[in-house]
Parts: C-alpha cells; sequence; structure tokens
C-alpha cells in the first residue's frame, strides 16, 4: 500500500516535467526541420538579454523589459503595469506547458522587443535557457 | 391594550423597513442617468461581467479584461483586426482566436447590451465614430473630468485611466458606482 502511494506520488511529480520537456523537445524538433541546432542554453541566456533600441520609441529593448533578469521573480509589463507571473517552470508550472502558447508569445514578443520575428535557433537557444531557470 | 401597541409597533415597522428599502434603491441609481425598469440584479451592475474565459485568458494577460459593453461591435471589430499594433503593443493572435474573441465582444458590445454604463456610452457617441479607447468616449469624460492629473495621470500607482481596476474596487464585477471608488494613495478622498 505505501510502496502504491509512493510510486503515485513518484508518478505525479515526473509527469509534469515530463510533458514539459516533451512540448519544448516538440518545438525544438520543429526548429531543427527548418534547419536550426543544436541549441545552447547560455546562449539563450545572451539573446534573454540583448537589448535592441526601438526605432519608434529609441528606448532599449530586450526580454528583461518585462521579465527582469531573475526569471523565478514576477514581471512587470512595462505599459500597463500588470504582475506577469516568473517564467521559469520551475516556479511555475503552467510554463513551457502549451506549444500554442510558445508560438503566440514568441511571435508577439519578438516583434515587439526586437522588431522582428525570432529565428528558429534564437528560439531554441531561448527555449533551453528557459526550460534550465 | 397590549395588542394594539404591538400592532402599533409592527406597522411601525413594516413602514420603516419599506422605507429602509426604498432609500436604498433610490440611493442606488445615484447617477444622472435616467434608466427605464431594470431587473435588480443588472440595477446593482453597470455593465455586463466578463463571463469568456478565454477572453478573459486572452486579453487578461496583458490588462484588465474590460467588458464588452464599454464600446460598440464596430470598436471590438477594429481592434481584432489590428492587433499586430495594439496601441504600440503587439497583440497577434491566430486567425481561429481572433475570430472567436471577436465573436464574443461583438455579441456583447455596447450597443447590443441594455445596462446602464453601455447606454450611456452608446448615447455619448456619433454614429459614425469608433473608439478604440473607452477612455476617448464623452460619456467616459464626463464621468471623469473632476479628476486632477494628480490622481490619475501623475499618480505612480494608477499612471492611465486604462486602469479601471486600481480604483473602481468592484470593476471586475462589472460594478462602476462611484461609491466603490478608491483612488490608490488618496484613501480618504471623496467627492
Amino acid at each position: 500500500m505505501i510502496t502504491r502511494i509512493g510510486m503515485i506520488a513518484v508518478v505525479s511529480l515526473i509527469v509534469p516535467l515530463v510533458s514539459l520537456a516533451a512540448v519544448v523537445d516538440e518545438q525544438q524538433a520543429t526548429y531543427r526541420a527548418s534547419g536550426a541546432g543544436p541549441f545552447n542554453a547560455k546562449i539563450g541566456e545572451q539573446l534573454w538579454q540583448q537589448d535592441v533600441v526601438n526605432a519608434k520609441d529609441g528606448r532599449p529593448r530586450s526580454c528583461t523589459t518585462c521579465h527582469g533578469l531573475d526569471l523565478r521573480s514576477m514581471g512587470k509589463h512595462t505599459k500597463t503595469g500588470k504582475a506577469i507571473k516568473p517564467l521559469s517552470p520551475a516556479v511555475n508550472a503552467e510554463r513551457l506547458s502549451s506549444a500554442k502558447n510558445i508560438r503566440k508569445w514568441f511571435k508577439r514578443n519578438c516583434k515587439w522587443t526586437w522588431g522582428r520575428e525570432c529565428t528558429p535557433q534564437e528560439k531554441g537557444d531561448l527555449l533551453s535557457f528557459i526550460q534550465q531557470q | 391594550m397590549k395588542k394594539k401597541t404591538w400592532v402599533i409597533v409592527s406597522v411601525l415597522g413594516i413602514s420603516l423597513g419599506l422605507l429602509g428599502v426604498s432609500g436604498l434603491v433610490v440611493s442606488d441609481d445615484d447617477d444622472d442617468e435616467h434608466e427605464g425598469r431594470r431587473s435588480w440584479s443588472q440595477s446593482r451592475l453597470d455593465v455586463a461581467p466578463v463571463e469568456n474565459a478565454f477572453y478573459k485568458e486572452e486579453c487578461g494577460a496583458c490588462h484588465f479584461p474590460y467588458q464588452p459593453g464599454l464600446l460598440p461591435a464596430r470598436s471590438w471589430q477594429r481592434m481584432i483586426d489590428g492587433l499586430e499594433d495594439h496601441f504600440g503593443e503587439n497583440a497577434e493572435l491566430d486567425a481561429v482566436d481572433a475570430q472567436q474573441l471577436k465573436v464574443y465582444l461583438t455579441e456583447n458590445a455596447a450597443d447590443t447590451s441594455n445596462y446602464k454604463r453601455s447606454r450611456g456610452i452608446m448615447r455619448s457617441l456619433a454614429n459614425n465614430d469608433v473608439p478604440l479607447r473607452i477612455s476617448t468616449t464623452r460619456y467616459f469624460n464626463r464621468k471623469h473630468d473632476e479628476l486632477p492629473e494628480h490622481m490619475v495621470k501623475n499618480n505612480p500607482k494608477v499612471r492611465s485611466f486604462s486602469n479601471c481596476e486600481l480604483c473602481h474596487t468592484q470593476a471586475a464585477q462589472g460594478s462602476y458606482n462611484e461609491h466603490q471608488v478608491k483612488v490608490p494613495g488618496y484613501a480618504d478622498w471623496d467627492d
């Protein structure tokens, strides 16, 4: 009985991690299919902090503008001031759990931050970085 | 004798109770709008609350999920068609999701609603007005014109009229009654 409960506990702990990894793997596989890879979390970290001066307001923007340097902490939408839940999957289990959300936010946020869509290579590196936080 | 006193007391009690109820009804209608008959629940709310989880999730991720009854259908239509440049932000959605939101927003827009604020906003618009900001409607301005800049725009705890819920404590429930207003940093302020 105790082992059974132990098993269930272990499985329920592992399952979210497995599904998260599966979602990230699947996304990275689609990036590889378009010629990108291998992916590197260290490069992802540099991209995370990479400033690009915005053409409209002349001010630098990076992922940290809203999400901050520490992905385990809350972020803040730079315009509306609305709190943004931590991006780290270790702190916030919802993160990286939906392929659709990954696609949506990469599209919007790459365009807002860098004024263009991110390349498959950049997305793959960023996902590797975020996944480790 | 005792019986008579009891009757008088009860009559008094009932009339006082009725007075209380009617007083409540009158004071509830604190605005300069004169509305026809509304159901009790509607009279407590100014605008139909958001009950669409998808809308709350998608739009509420970045800002207060404004009730669709605060703008006409034509405004929501244009808003969803222009999500690539959403007040300077990129809020793009895939076509299926955008369409789903458009249906919800237009079907519950101010021009299809009977709630007090929706009707007030519609009355303040010309037929060809397509406001994209609720705060640019004449109705909104009339309701907020006595507020000095230091309380909203220059108030670091508020910053913008677009943050409804920071002052209207019941905004998420669809209630914008002025008695529920608490301007952050101005706890005791009352007009």
